[in-house]
């Protein structure tokens, strides 16, 4: 029966091929339009850390004082002693504090002019605590950063660049005026969104040297910049000592109950420090998000995307009732034909699963002009200036998504038309033959 | 033309013209929105300025050498860009308009109040008026006296000593109006945090913040006498002799120390085009969504409008034959789509209105303005009248004879 009403249906569409191309089309261009937005937004609200995300924190609190106009949330980073202070304490499964800086780099003893890099100033527990993968070597170990170990792990891009991809465990590298030790080299290693680091932009990549926290305030002395500052510092390149924010942290809590020790140790430390008249807010100011709850306030999916996704799903709904009513004066101009079946003996259901089958024709057709579409709008957006470009890519999920809507939509659009056509009254039809 | 027949005839077809009448409203709304957008987006790609923006270099250098020497450094680079044929002025700046980083302050008008006034953005640099080319209004300009060094000006803030700090600020006008509505700005007294008194001696048409992120602020600027050593560099010279400046100043540069690294380089007109790149890829997008979306919508005009007729052949083929003119009957079929065009123009008035409600709240949009509505409501009726020509035709060509016919 099926291949019968497929025939039917592959009939009727040749009939008038001008309006089965206008009624793929239009469903084709909707769903291009949707997946390829529905696909930016479902990349950009994407898990850089499956698995590991629920169990990793960002505490947050508010250093500042006295607090000025229009400032409710706390910022996205700490003072030194703050920092130093909750990364000390230890009170964390493993708890990593993080800087970035940029510094100037090159090799020892070679003509190479020296490279503007990104400096990741960290501690030990950073490589394990977000799965980095290395290459070559591994991180370095807690008593790197107690003994302020002049070493550094680089990124696999600066290993390609440096030492044409060779493993570089061991050889030396000159930031700024130190000298370094190699211990680990990456492997490409590109989280999206670079979630770790709440100063950069969403989509960029990570810093290409990273090391010790402590050796790099030496090493880079100076050259760090801060997020805001409360008080004009007393040396502007002394960020140590300055009212200023540009150290955060990230703390791993394996079980619901360390997170909400954890979370009473940061009240605990906010209401300290505002007793002892350091801080002007003590914990109410006082935030422990986890990786996910925190890229969204954070704003990962950027405003422009959300309102384009809106914009694709409205345009989708417009192609949508383009396509009812084309199938609809279609199916209904018909009437005559089917009012020969139905008295044929053809049942309602009958002509209704014909009418179904049509739309589902079309819609199957729309689908894959659909993800042509889908591909072609993904490919311009790789081709736009954002910094999300290079994700832009049609996972599985998305492949599969883009048919499933393409037969529900063109189900939707068949199922009114549908309706009426089986409710053509034969004999009615038959006077007016 | 009598309409009661057209929705008689409509009647007989609610679901299809309800259908026709939702798309017309649904693209009515979103096009009368997206348009909007688009003029905004327009709109704030054409901030000004305040600098003279055909005629500027931007320079940037990194470690510019050790902290005692940063000062003979930056003399020695000046003097070597001010030799390049063809640079008018030179100077060197803590930042750059549309540059994205930026040093800001909060600033208030009485150094007792609480919370600071407003937040503006602090521009230093000798000469560096005169380089980015800003108009002064009233007042005058920073003079070289008025100068100070950027680590001496730091050691003053720190020690509370007022006599070594600058005392004397240029401001925008948008910032003058904003602090002082309606008076004159020069001679009146503004505090950088709450220790630092500063005197207006000038006002300036304008120059904008590197880094926006309120529009209503953009402008909220000021311009203190206070020089700086980070390599940050403005070469003025003439439209035509960018590109070579540019070039020169680098190789110059490099022969001086070769151990030197460009950060950053870049024609000014290129940075304001970095800096709206995506307001300009959203405004190019809302286009072309607008142009599908009335494609989309006239080819269901057509669609809908080639069915009726051939339905209808027969009923137009008696009506012809009882005496109806041709011009009867294509006006029979325009005046219809009129109709269901104004139905769904009034809808999508309403749905135009809701959306932008909804874009109010989560984008932080204006109100639509009322100028919107009709030109969106005229957009739609010349679509659907230059869609439905076609049927039409056919249809008034449809002879009598037709009604004679049984099939």
């Amino acid at each position: 029966m099926f291949t019968y009403y497929l025939d039917l249906a592959l009939r009727s569409l040749k009939r008038n091929k001008v309006l089965t191309a206008l009624m793929v089309l239009a469903i084709a261009v909707g769903i291009g339009a949707s997946m390829t937005t529905l696909t930016i937004v479902h990349l950009l609200s994407g898990d850089p850390l499956p698995g590991r995300s629920s169990v990793l924190f960002f505490p947050q609190l508010d250093p500042e004082s006295p607090v000025s106009q229009g400032h409710t949330q706390p910022y996205p980073m700490m003072d030194y002693r703050s920092a130093v202070d909750l990364w000390s304490a230890h009170r964390a499964d493993r708890q990593a504090i993080i800087t970035s800086s940029s510094a100037k780099v090159r090799l020892p003893d070679s003509g190479q002019p020296p490279l503007m890099l990104g400096l990741l100033s960290t501690s030990a527990d950073f490589f394990p605590m977000f799965d980095v993968p290395f290459q070559y070597g591994s991180g370095w170990s807690a008593d790197d950063d107690a003994h302020r170990a002049r070493v550094a792990v680089i990124s696999a891009g600066l290993n390609q660049k440096l030492f044409g991809g060779a493993d570089s465990v061991g050889r030396i590298l000159r930031v700024r005026d130190t000298d370094v030790r190699i211990v680990g080299v990456l492997k490409p290693w590109r989280p999206t969104p670079l979630f770790y680091d709440p100063w950069s932009q969403n989509f960029s990549k990570t810093e290409d040297v990273f090391a010790p926290f402590t050796s790099s305030l030496e090493i880079n002395q100076g050259n760090f910049q801060p997020y805001t500052c409360w008080h004009v510092p007393k040396d502007p390149r002394d960020m140590v000592h300055a009212d200023c924010v540009w150290v955060w942290l990230w703390v791993e809590l394996g079980s619901p109950a360390k997170v909400r020790d954890y979370a009473r140790f940061l009240d605990h430390y906010a209401d300290t420090q505002k007793a002892a008249g350091r801080f002007a807010v003590g914990s109410e100011r006082v935030r422990l998000r986890d990786l996910m709850t925190w890229l969204t306030a954070r704003g990962q999916v950027p405003d422009d995307v959300r309102l384009q996704a809106w914009l694709a799903l409205a345009f989708l709904v417009i192609c949508l009732f383009n396509a009812v009513g084309l199938l609809l004066a279609k199916f209904l101009r018909r009437s005559g034909e089917i009012g020969v079946r139905r008295a044929l003996g053809a049942s309602r259901g009958a002509i209704f699963a014909q009418c179904l089958v049509e739309a589902g024709v079309i819609g199957l057709l729309g689908g894959f002009f659909g993800w042509v579409l889908t591909l072609l709008g993904l490919w311009l957006v790789r081709h736009q200036p954002v910094d999300y470009a290079h994700l832009a890519r049609l996972d599985t999920t998305m492949f599969l998504a883009t048919f499933a809507l393409a037969v529900c939509t063109s189900l939707l659009a068949g199922f009114i038309p549908a309706l009426r056509a089986s409710r053509v009254v034969p004999g009615w039809q038959l006077k007016a033959l | 033309m009598d309409i009661l027949p057209i929705l008689a005839t409509l009647r007989r077809h609610k679901v299809t013209a309800t259908l026709l009448i939702l798309q017309i409203a649904l693209t009515c709304a979103i096009v009368c929105n997206a348009v909007f957008l688009i003029t905004q987006r327009l709109h704030r790609m054409d901030m000004p300025s305040g600098v003279a923006e055909h005629e500027l270099v931007h320079l940037r250098l990194a470690d510019i050498g050790r902290r005692d020497d940063e000062k003979a450094r930056t003399a020695e680079d000046l003097a070597l860009l001010r030799q390049i044929p063809g640079v008018t002025e030179v100077a060197s700046v803590n930042q750059v308009p549309f540059g994205n980083s930026s040093n800001n302050s909060g600033i208030k008008l009485d150094p007792k109040q609480s919370q600071s006034t407003l937040n503006m953005t602090t521009y230093f640099g000798e000469n560096l008026a005169q380089a980015f080319g800003v108009q002064l209004v009233s007042g005058r300009m920073l003079q070289p006296d008025d100068y100070m060094d950027f680590d001496a000006v730091v050691h003053a803030a720190q020690a509370g000593d007022l006599k070594h700090l600058p005392s004397v600020i240029v401001i925008t006008q948008a910032l003058a109006e904003r602090l002082w509505p309606g008076q004159s700005a020069l001679g009146k007294q503004i505090y950088l945090g709450s220790e630092v008194p500063l005197r207006v001696v000038g006002v300036v048409r304008g120059l904008v913040r590197p880094s926006i992120w309120d529009d209503a602020m953009a402008q909220y600027t000021g311009i203190l006498p206070v020089r700086v050593f980070d390599g940050n560099y403005i070469l003025r010279t003439a439209p035509g002799e960018r590109d070579r400046v540019l070039k020169a100043a680098i190789a110059a540069l490099k022969k001086s120390d070769p151990h030197r690294v460009v950060i950053a380089q870049h024609i000014w007109d290129d940075m304001r085009s970095d800096f709206f790149r995506q307001d300009r890829a959203m405004a190019v997008l809302l286009v072309g969504v607008c142009i599908a979306l009335l494609v989309v919508t006239a080819l269901g005009i057509v669609g809908l409008g080639s069915f009726w007729v051939a339905q209808r052949r027969r009923q137009i083929g008696v009506r012809r034959a009882l005496g109806a003119t041709r011009a009867n009957i294509l006006h029979y079929f325009q005046t219809e789509n009129f109709l269901l065009a104004t139905i769904g123009i009034g809808l999508g008035m309403v749905l135009a209105y809701g959306i932008n409600l909804f874009l109010m709240q989560h984008y932080e949009l204006p109100r639509l303005p009322a100028i919107y509505f009709p030109v969106g409501a005229v957009a739609l009726w010349l679509i659907g009248q230059v869609a439905v020509l076609g049927p039409a035709l056919r249809a008034a060509a449809v002879p009598p004879v037709v009604a004679t016919r049984s099939v």
